[in-house]
């Protein structure tokens, strides 16, 4: 028995020693086949594999994960319009006016919406004016309207530090033509996200 | 004496370059009153005078370009001033080259036949670049000099030296003065450039002194003429600074939204006053000279804009919204009390106060086309000077408040043009590309 015993623990012994020795050569194989080309075409087949694995995954489930994708891609895509919609949808006022009119207010209203909705974002509004009038009167008026604009948005629950008004007087028209009809688009509120 | 090198003096001694003597009539003579001119309105009647080409006194053929120069200078003044018209020079019966420039030599019968009621001749001596000018200014019906006048500088500096007679001359007959040795500052809008540009009274000798991609406007002279305060964005919003000529700008004015329209308030050492909307209302406020609030002048909601100041100072106009649209109003700085200065019309600005304290200039404008009106400062006698061409704005005055510089549509793009302040006379001020918009007319003596 004894002897059996001792044969035992020396094969034990000889077994661990061997398996000491097997896993720290084959750490030594592994290191060498990293640094050659051979593992990282294995990883790239094992990859090459995982997709496959993953395209077959989603073909499985297709449904539902591309309902969830357009739904994304849609929400998205509503988002940038919203703040396209934001950044390019001007107020207009009407000559020497600075106060809002019924739809200007109706566009405010969505804006102070989409401000609410992103409050991490600050915006500029800009005044401007038409060309009729004096420059020095119009760089005042056009104040007036940036000012006007905030104050209906502050009223609508934004901050005040949100938002920094600059007046361009009649610096800067859109349209540079000399008729009623480039003058309306040039009596604006412009907005800018910082 | 002209050889002493003042010209290496600097700019600031340009005016002191060249020397001039009088002679004449005792000053009790010369100090007689004439009724040349209509004084309620100096333009009604323009004083005809003929000016002769100068006599050239050293080697006549490398003087004869300076001596007929020197008399255009000299009609060109004379007719800018708005109080002379002068006799085409085909009309003349004698010729002073070869009869001399003295009252002994002339036959005056020769000069008031032709209408002429003063005759102003002129010898010319050129030693190299140095120049010597006499001018004898006659009056042709009672045959007598009025005066005479030598001046010795360097050729580059004749324009001055004849100014300075035309001055001496507007003086005599208006008792007004300041006007030739003044400078207009405008802005020039050219290639997507906005430039503050610097020119003499007659629109001579433009020179750039702020250009910028910036928007840039409302130029102001300080009452020594040392600095120009302005608008300009070139940090992104509208704020105020302040050109010291000959010296880089810096930011004065910063406050919240606009730092609008500055101007300065005379007899305060350097006072200026602005629109601010830092209180989210357009007001006018009382700044220090370095450009921190010393108190808020108007208190209406609404706008408040455009201020200009009474010669001393103790008056302000200014255009407000208050009554629904915007009107000139006048405050008394030491009251408060603020009075409505234009009934007529629903849209009138940019008031500009006359030097002589007694009327204000301002646009008024309907059916989108501004023109320039004067009204007494009690409100009456209102005048409109411009009509039918073009939209006429930003009036302001010559010095000698003779003139009003403005800017005006009526050939396309806005150009500068000046007229009497009775309205006549209109011309061009200037000739150059782009837009030139916003004159302000500096006071008497402008640096240089």
């Amino acid at each position: 028995m004894k002897d059996q015993r001792l044969g035992l623990y020396v094969g034990l012994v000889l077994v661990i020693v061997s398996l000491i020795f097997m896993v720290s050569c084959a750490k030594h194989r592994d290191v060498s086949e990293t640094a050659g080309g051979e593992s990282r075409e294995a990883v790239e087949k094992a990859g090459e594999k995982a997709g496959e694995a993953g395209e077959a995954g989603e073909a499985a489930i297709s449904e539902e994960e591309l309902a969830a994708r357009k739904k994304a891609e849609a929400r998205q895509a509503k988002e940038k319009a919203a703040k396209e919609k934001f950044v390019n949808e001007n107020v207009y006022f009407g000559f020497d006016d600075a106060s809002l009119t019924r739809k200007a207010r109706r566009i405010l209203s969505d804006k102070a919406e989409w401000l609410r909705d992103h409050p991490e974002q600050e915006v500029v509004i800009e005044g401007h004016c038409d060309e009729r009038g004096t420059k020095e009167y119009n760089m005042a008026l056009g104040q007036r309207r940036a000012e006007s604009i905030k104050n209906y948005l502050v009223n609508a629950g934004i901050d005040s530090s949100r938002i920094d008004t600059i007046s361009y007087g009649e610096e800067r028209p859109v349209d540079p033509r000399h008729n009623e009809m480039a003058w309306a688009k040039n009596r604006r509120g412009e907005f800018r996200l910082k | 004496m002209n050889k002493k090198p003042i010209c290496r003096l600097g700019l600031a001694l340009l005016a002191a370059a060249f020397l001039w003597q009088a002679w004449g009539p005792p000053l009790c003579r010369a100090q007689a009153k004439y009724d040349y001119i209509n004084i309620s309105d100096p333009f009604l009647r323009k004083i005809p005078v003929a000016v002769p080409e100068f006599r050239s006194m050293t080697e006549p053929e490398t003087e004869a370009k300076a001596s007929a120069r020197a008399a255009d200078i000299l009609t060109d003044g004379l007719t800018f001033s708005g109080y002379f018209e002068i006799i085409d020079r085909g009309a003349y019966l004698e010729d002073l080259q070869e009869k001399g420039i003295k009252g002994q030599d002339l036959n005056f019968d020769n000069w008031s036949d032709i209408g002429a009621e003063l005759l102003i001749t002129g010898g010319l001596w050129r030693y190299g670049d140095a120049v010597r000018l006499e001018l004898r200014l006659f009056d042709t019906i009672k045959g007598e000099l009025l005066f005479g006048k030598r001046y010795k500088g360097r050729i580059a500096d004749m324009r001055r030296m004849i100014h300075r007679f035309c001055s001496e001359m507007v003086e005599r007959f208006t008792g007004r003065t300041g006007l030739f040795d003044s400078r207009i500052v405008f802005i020039r809008k050219h290639g997507g450039d906005s430039s503050i540009t610097v020119c003499d009274f007659d629109g001579h000798n433009p020179e750039q002194i702020v250009s910028s991609k910036a928007i840039t406007l409302f130029p102001a002279w300080s009452p020594d003429g040392r600095r120009i305060a302005y608008t300009s964005y070139a940090r992104g919003k509208p704020e105020i600074f302040v050109k010291e000529l000959g010296a880089g700008g810096s930011p004065r004015i910063s406050y919240d939204g606009v730092n609008i329209t500055p101007t300065w308030v005379p007899g305060t050492g350097g006072k200026m006053a602005a629109t601010l909307s830092v209180s989210g209302d357009e007001e006018i406020y009382l700044l220090t000279d370095s450009g921190k609030i010393d108190k808020r002048l108007t208190d209406s909601w609404g706008i408040d804009v455009s201020p200009s100041f009474s010669p001393d100072g103790s008056e302000m106009a200014f255009v407000s919204k208050r009554s629904g649209s915007p009107q000139v109003y006048i405050q008394e700085l030491g009251s408060g009390d603020v009075r409505r200065l234009t009934y007529e019309g629903s849209y009138n600005t940019e008031p500009a106060w006359s030097p002589e304290g007694d009327r204000i200039a301002y646009s008024s404008m309907e059916n989108g086309r501004a023109d320039i009106c004067v009204i007494g400062v009690d409100g009456g006698s209102r005048q409109q000077l411009t009509r039918d061409s073009g939209s006429n704005e930003s009036p302001a005055w010559s010095p000698d408040g003779s003139l009003i510089v403005f800017s005006s549509t009526r050939s396309g793009k806005a150009k500068l043009y000046v007229m009497t302040a009775s309205g006549t006379d209109q011309r061009p001020l200037l000739d150059m590309p782009g837009e030139q918009v916003l004159p302000d007319w500096s006071p008497a003596a402008a640096a240089e």
